[in-house]
């Protein structure tokens, strides 16, 4: 499997604000690559480095095979790039825009523009100044979808999308993909994340806090455990087992938290108690969130 | 559409509740500007006067070294006609209008930035979701602009007193300066209802601006019994100068200041009703579909487009102007004393006319680098508003985008130039009767102070490739060398210092000879520090 986005102990530093702090991401051909963390943890200036605005102190970044800082002329050639906040020129047209920005990229392909316009439903002929916040997003994501390109670099791209909108964008990121295309896309849209994405990277204070896909980042996450038992149970007994915490007990009703590792373990203290009822809640996605973004770097490494 | 309907929105308050916490924020943000320009502007009054007190110990002396600036027809249209003889009217020749002019800034920037600035960010959105009253942004606006206004006034007009300059008069400079002053404020207020960008609104108001100078300027040197005098009447910076301060004293032009501000400013409030939110009352068009634009440099010039068309048309007007003028520049002083006196002052300069023709192009040619500063700084705006981003993330490199933007606005300030004194030389010719000679004297005067706007032009693309958030010093720059011109002599500066400004070293042309070695010497201080520019620009984070 060939590399798309390489990256590797990068640093970058604004004054005394520490953005990178030893980011590693990888990403690889063919996927669509989840890139989350809480606001301010380095997801744009991450795509700021990959796009070659921004110099890295230190580390290394491969795009495509290339650098990004030296090489952009050949780079963007071969992607499109899509801000959270879209600021349009005030008196162009929508048109114009996508026309401006997908030609100075390398080209149009006038059958994708016209069914992009089509599909997001998209008035080309307003000016910049008078579109919506999602209508803007909307002319961004068309103007990248209507050239040919092997790399979207999507930053928080569908944050003004109504939900109609949302799922056509889910549908074009996904032929995209089956097109052979990698798409490295930040978001804070878990549903959205979900759907779409292979593979994900948590990054928060500018450094990773986690990859992989979404199922083994669940295996990483805390199950809660409720239990009726027919004999009641020690709090401290339940405590001693490893990988068990938030123990409650209440008579005979129990709930307590667990690693995926060691429910197994759990479960057969509890059989020995007679299990009258029992509840397993695996970790929702914003739990799984929720708690990585809390994490403490130290805790996690 | 029925009057209950129509009434509903303004249900108490007449739209204005809300209008002193918006004029508290306002006067908050604005804390450094207004202040500062009040107590500059006051000093620059006070202290040129002083300077000239202390220049010259008796009357007879100062009249003597006003003698070549008087019978200057084009410092006469830049500066309007003196007011008396007098040694405080003499202190205060240079100060009032240009006073005036600078104090007709402030109030359009005061009521720009609070108005059409802040709905084209969305900010007042914001706040007009709060409790505030549709009409409450205009009005703190207005009241704002108002204050600086008479804050200024107030300052200047206590400080001339306390250098010892007349009283009465100083009071009279006061009122032409309130004139201008609030009478921008209601240009700027109706402006900024008119068009939905701050650019537009900048475009009329520093348009009407732009008028009014030139109609003053050809009423001011019109014969004494030519019709074309009563053109400074219909200007308020006209009347700025009728006022007449340190003689005639004609505080009663006030009236007139008062009456327009009055109706500009009831006319906004009316325009404001007629239109929604983050519109004008001119309507914004749908556009073209699609674009041929096909590369970095053809979006540049699509972007400025209106710009250079605006100042365009703009040196065009102030060709005609300018050609036209010359007709009574000569009828203006034809005693021997005065031949005798310019040719101690220009050196080798030839006629009167010649001498006119060149001091316009010198304050044209500054101008034309106001002009190249702002197509140069719009490579700032692109990133400071992340548009530049989205250009820069396809095959665009930067340096191909600044290089761009560069050829622009060499070539547009090189065109303004071209085109006004192509238009002078032929109104001009057609007078003489040599509309060949003419075109051709004056194309190449105007060629000749290209360096100079070079210059200038380059160091705003050191600032912004260097230290982008300092980019607006390149407007100080140009302000600070157009003021050590026009006052290096009169305050008797230093050499050296008078001497920074790149328009120092510019032949007295046309008439006089081409010195090449400083021509020269100024391009290749443009091409390095604006090479230095890109360099830097390429080097450095964007955004």
């Amino acid at each position: 499997m060939s590399t798309a986005i390489e990256v590797h102990d990068l640093r970058k530093t604004f004054g005394r604000t520490v953005a990178l702090d030893g980011l590693d991401l990888q990403v690889a051909t063919g996927e669509i690559h989840g890139f989350l963390g809480p606001n301010g943890a380095g997801k744009s200036t991450t795509l700021r480095i990959l796009l070659g605005l921004l110099r890295a102190d230190s580390g290394a970044a491969t795009l495509l095979g290339g650098d990004p800082w030296r090489d952009v002329e050949s780079l963007h050639r071969r992607l499109a790039y899509v801000p959270g906040d879209v600021a349009l020129w005030p008196n162009l047209t929508g048109g114009e825009v996508i026309d401006v920005l997908a030609r100075l990229r390398g080209g149009i392909d006038e059958k994708r523009r016209a069914a992009m316009i089509e599909r997001f439903d998209l008035d080309p002929t307003k000016k910049g100044r008078s579109y919506s916040k999602g209508n803007r997003q909307k002319v961004a994501l068309v103007a990248a979808l209507s050239s040919d390109v092997e790399l979207l670099l999507l930053d928080e791209p569908t944050s003004g999308l109504d939900p109609l909108m949302e799922a056509v964008f889910s549908d074009v990121v996904r032929e995209f993909r089956q097109g052979g295309g990698t798409v490295l896309l930040s978001s804070h849209i878990l549903s959205e994340v979900e759907r779409l994405c292979d593979r994900v990277s948590i990054i928060r204070e500018g450094r990773n806090v986690e990859s992989g896909t979404l199922g083994e980042l669940r295996h990483l996450a805390r199950t809660t455990v409720g239990a009726t038992l027919s004999r009641p149970v020690d709090a401290t007994q339940l405590s001693m087992i490893s990988g068990v915490s938030d123990v409650v007990v209440t008579g005979e009703h129990i709930s307590c938290t667990v690693g995926s590792d060691d429910l197994g373990r759990l479960l057969e203290v509890l059989g020995t108690h007679g299990i009258i009822a029992l509840t397993s809640a695996p970790p929702t996605l914003e739990e799984l969130f929720m708690e990585q973004y809390r994490a403490t770097p130290a805790a996690s490494a | 559409m029925t009057a209950g309907v129509r009434s509903a929105p303004h249900p108490s308050g007449g739209g204005l509740t809300g209008t002193p916490s918006l004029l508290r924020l306002a006067a908050r943000r604005d804390r450094v500007l207004i202040p500062a320009s009040a107590v500059g502007l006051a000093g620059f009054v006070a202290l040129s006067a002083q300077a000239t007190f202390a220049l010259f110990p008796d009357l007879g002396s100062a009249q003597a070294s006003m003698a070549p600036t008087l019978s200057n027809p084009a410092l006469l249209a830049m500066y309007g006609p003196i007011s008396s003889l007098g040694i405080d009217s003499i202190a205060t020749f240079k100060s009032v209008l240009l006073g005036a002019v600078f104090l007709a800034l402030l109030a359009y920037v005061v009521v720009r930035r609070h108005t059409r600035t802040e709905e084209e960010a969305g900010r007042l959105e914001l706040l007009g979701a709060g409790v505030v009253g549709r009409r409450a942004a205009l009005a703190a606006a207005v009241l704002l602009g108002t204050l600086a206004v008479v804050l200024t006034v107030v300052l200047t007009v206590v400080w001339a007193i306390a250098v010892g300059l007349d009283a009465a008069g100083s009071v009279a400079l006061g009122v032409s300066w309130l004139v201008t002053g609030l009478s921008w404020i209601g240009v700027t207020a109706v402006a900024a209802q008119l068009t939905s960008s701050t650019r537009g609104t900048a475009a009329w108001s520093l348009g009407a601006l732009a008028v009014a100078f030139l109609l003053r300027a050809v009423g001011d040197t019109a014969a004494g019994d030519s019709p074309a005098r009563f053109l400074s009447w219909l200007s308020p910076l006209g009347w700025g100068v009728k006022v007449s301060p340190y003689g005639a004293n004609r505080y009663w032009v006030l009236v007139l200041g008062l009456a327009l501000y009055s109706v500009l400013v009831a006319g906004a409030f009316a325009l404001l009703e007629r239109r929604d939110l983050g519109a004008g009352v001119l309507p914004s068009r749908a556009g073209d579909e699609r674009s041929s634009i096909r590369s970095a440099g053809g979006l540049t010039l699509r972007l400025a487009r209106g710009t250079v068309v605006g100042w365009t048309i703009a040196y065009l007007v102030l060709g005609l102007v300018l050609g036209s003028i010359a007709a009574s520049v000569e009828t203006f002083v034809d005693s021997p004393q005065v031949a005798d006196m310019l040719r101690a002052m220009g050196g080798d300069a030839g006629s009167i006319v010649d001498i006119y023709f060149s001091t316009e192009l010198h304050f044209a040619a500054v101008g034309a680098a106001a002009l190249a500063i702002a197509l140069v700084t719009r490579m700032h705006t692109e990133e400071t508003t992340t548009r530049a981003e989205a250009l820069l993330a396809t095959r665009v490199r930067r340096v191909e985008w600044a290089v761009g933007h560069v050829v622009l606005a060499v070539l547009s300030s090189a065109a303004v130039m071209v085109i006004t004194s192509v238009v002078a030389g032929v109104v001009r010719g057609v007078a003489t009767g040599d509309v060949g000679g003419e075109v051709g004297r004056l194309v190449g005067a105007a060629l000749s102070t290209l360096p100079a706007v070079w210059v200038v032009l380059a160091v705003a693309v050191l600032l912004y490739g260097a230290v982008p958030r300092f980019t607006g010093l390149s407007w100080a720059a140009l302000i600070v060398f157009l003021l050590l011109g026009e006052f290096g002599g009169l305050l008797d500066l230093p050499n050296w210092l008078v001497n920074l400004s790149p328009f120092a070293h510019l032949p007295a042309m046309p008439g006089g000879t081409i010195d090449w070695a400083p021509l020269v010497a100024l391009v290749v201080v443009a091409g390095v520090l604006s090479g230095a520019g890109v360099a830097a620009l390429r080097r450095r984070d964007f955004g």
